[in-house]
């Protein structure tokens, strides 16, 4: 599972960071700063996914691994 | 209520009136219906308004900042005279690019980890409050806890981050009702001194040429370009916050006590779970949000099928965006674990509350100190709730009456 981040979208409503601090954190101004690059740790998925539903601007999102080929 | 006469509203579809006392006390039926039947309801009311009423119309709205500008965020009858992009009250009132320089001077204040120092003090406030409430309760029971207790926790959190005494909130409180609550209705004279501009520049006075670290301060100190702001800057950016900052929060606080007073199995939940406080938060900003934007049409637009002509208002009621069925699941209901929420009540796009990390800790340290004192606690008379009109909808008056002396849930079973 990977996770993005659009920081033009954010708007610091600050909801991630609040559920996921594992993966956000703020920065002075309160704009969100994804803190994992990547895959998201298996036991954080759950955290990834409560941040991408309460994201009011649709800034964080969530892509399964690509299969095999 | 004020001496101007007001017609009576007959079809909220054409004629509605978000400043009638039927509106603020049944405001999410109202939505439902216009949501159902005409999701972009109109008035001539003000100069003409627009009231979208569906999520997605009020977060496109929310989100154009070429057809709409924020010069004018308070409907009334009275066309705001600063013009685009500063508007009388920067940031709320700008539009880019000026919005994201007068934003960003803010912005740091009220970052979250800014506003974590003002945890405890609000802590310990909240705290007297209620032990003086359960002091002076009377033999019945009943206390009015919009009047007593959530009025004065954002007016202490606001005049301290101003700087101004904590004595001051009465007069803010002045303020707040004629130019929120009443706002174009006001047919009382009010004397030069006991207006809030004339407050605000009394304020800035004190401070000038003598530094102080409080906001008001700060903006004295700041600068765009190298150039310190205006007077009209500084005084309408205060304004703003003392006027954003209190009502708001206020009503939040209410909304939620008056929620949990009807529902004691939620709040035995909650008291008994507090691991679900920060989803609880959400869901009371969600079903409850008190906030109600607004919009002047900068430029014609189509909106839900419906033409915005330039100078038009358009209300961008938040809390009916958040009871949206084509958004939320179960819309109406109040679900303390709602795990999928991606609620409005702080607003959307670029003008997203700038207190909101100040209001959701004012709002969780309001509700965790008074379930930790009165777990019990029921309306006292359900008519008697009278809920705020206007662009803010909270509770006003709130009498709920607290059993048996309210004693501590530590002390319960003790004898």
């Amino acid at each position: 599972m990977k996770i993005s981040f659009n920081r033009e979208a954010c708007q610091g409503h600050n909801r991630c960071y609040l559920l996921a601090p594992e993966l956000f954190d703020v920065d002075d101004e309160g704009y969100a700063v994804l803190l994992v690059t990547g895959d998201v740790p298996e036991q954080l998925h759950a955290k990834a996914q409560l941040a991408v539903d309460n994201c009011p601007e649709y800034a964080i999102t969530l892509t399964e691994e690509n299969p095999p080929a | 209520m004020s001496g101007l006469e007001r017609c009576p509203v007959t079809d909220w579809q054409t004629d509605f009136d978000h400043t009638a006392p039927e509106y603020a006390a049944d405001a999410p039926a109202i939505w439902q219906e216009l949501r159902e039947t005409c999701p972009v309801a109109h008035t001539d009311r003000f100069g003409g308004t627009w009231l979208p009423t569906r999520h997605e119309d009020i977060s496109a709205v929310a989100h154009d900042t070429e057809h709409f500008t924020s010069r004018g965020v308070i409907v009334s009858v009275f066309e705001p005279e600063t013009p685009a992009p500063v508007g009388y009250a920067p940031p709320i009132t700008s539009d880019p690019p000026f919005h994201q320089i007068a934003r960003g001077l803010l912005l740091p204040a009220f970052a979250p980890k800014a506003i974590r120092p003002l945890e405890a003090p609000t802590r310990a406030f909240c705290s007297q409050l209620i032990d003086q409430i359960l002091v002076d309760l009377p033999a019945s029971g009943v206390v009015d806890v919009a009047e007593q207790y959530a009025q004065h926790i954002p007016v202490r959190v606001i005049a301290h981050m101003l700087g101004v005494p904590a004595e001051d909130g009465d007069r803010f409180r002045g303020f707040i009702h004629r130019i929120l609550e009443m706002a174009g209705q006001n047919d009382e004279p009010v004397s030069a001194e006991d207006t809030m501009v004339h407050y605000i520049f009394t304020q800035i006075e004190k401070r000038r040429g003598e530094p102080s670290d409080d906001l008001i301060g700060f903006l004295l100190q700041a600068e765009i370009d190298g150039v310190p702001l205006t007077d009209e800057h500084i005084v309408g950016t205060i304004a703003l916050i003392l006027l954003a900052g209190i009502d708001t929060t206020w009503s939040a606080i209410g909304a939620s006590i008056w929620y949990f007073a009807q529902h004691p199995q939620e709040c035995a939940r909650l008291i008994a779970q507090p691991e679900l406080m920060p989803f609880a938060i959400e869901e009371m900003l969600r079903a409850f949000a008190p906030v109600t934007m607004a919009r002047k049409v900068a430029q014609d637009v189509n909106l839900g099928g419906k033409q915005l002509l330039e100078g038009d208002w358009v209300l961008l009621p938040f809390p009916s965006a958040n009871r949206d069925p084509e958004f939320f699941e179960n819309p109406n209901e109040v679900i303390l674990d709602r795990e999928k929420n991606r609620h409005a009540a702080f607003g959307l796009g670029i003008h997203r509350c700038l207190g909101s990390n100040l209001a959701r800790m004012e709002l969780t340290v309001a509700l965790e100190e008074w379930l930790a004192k009165v777990p019990e606690f029921e309306l006292a008379e359900p008519e008697a709730v009278l809920w705020s009109t206007g662009q803010v909808r909270g509770p006003r008056k709130l009498p709920i009456r607290i059993p048996a002396a309210g004693t501590p849930r530590t002390a319960k079973g003790a004898t």
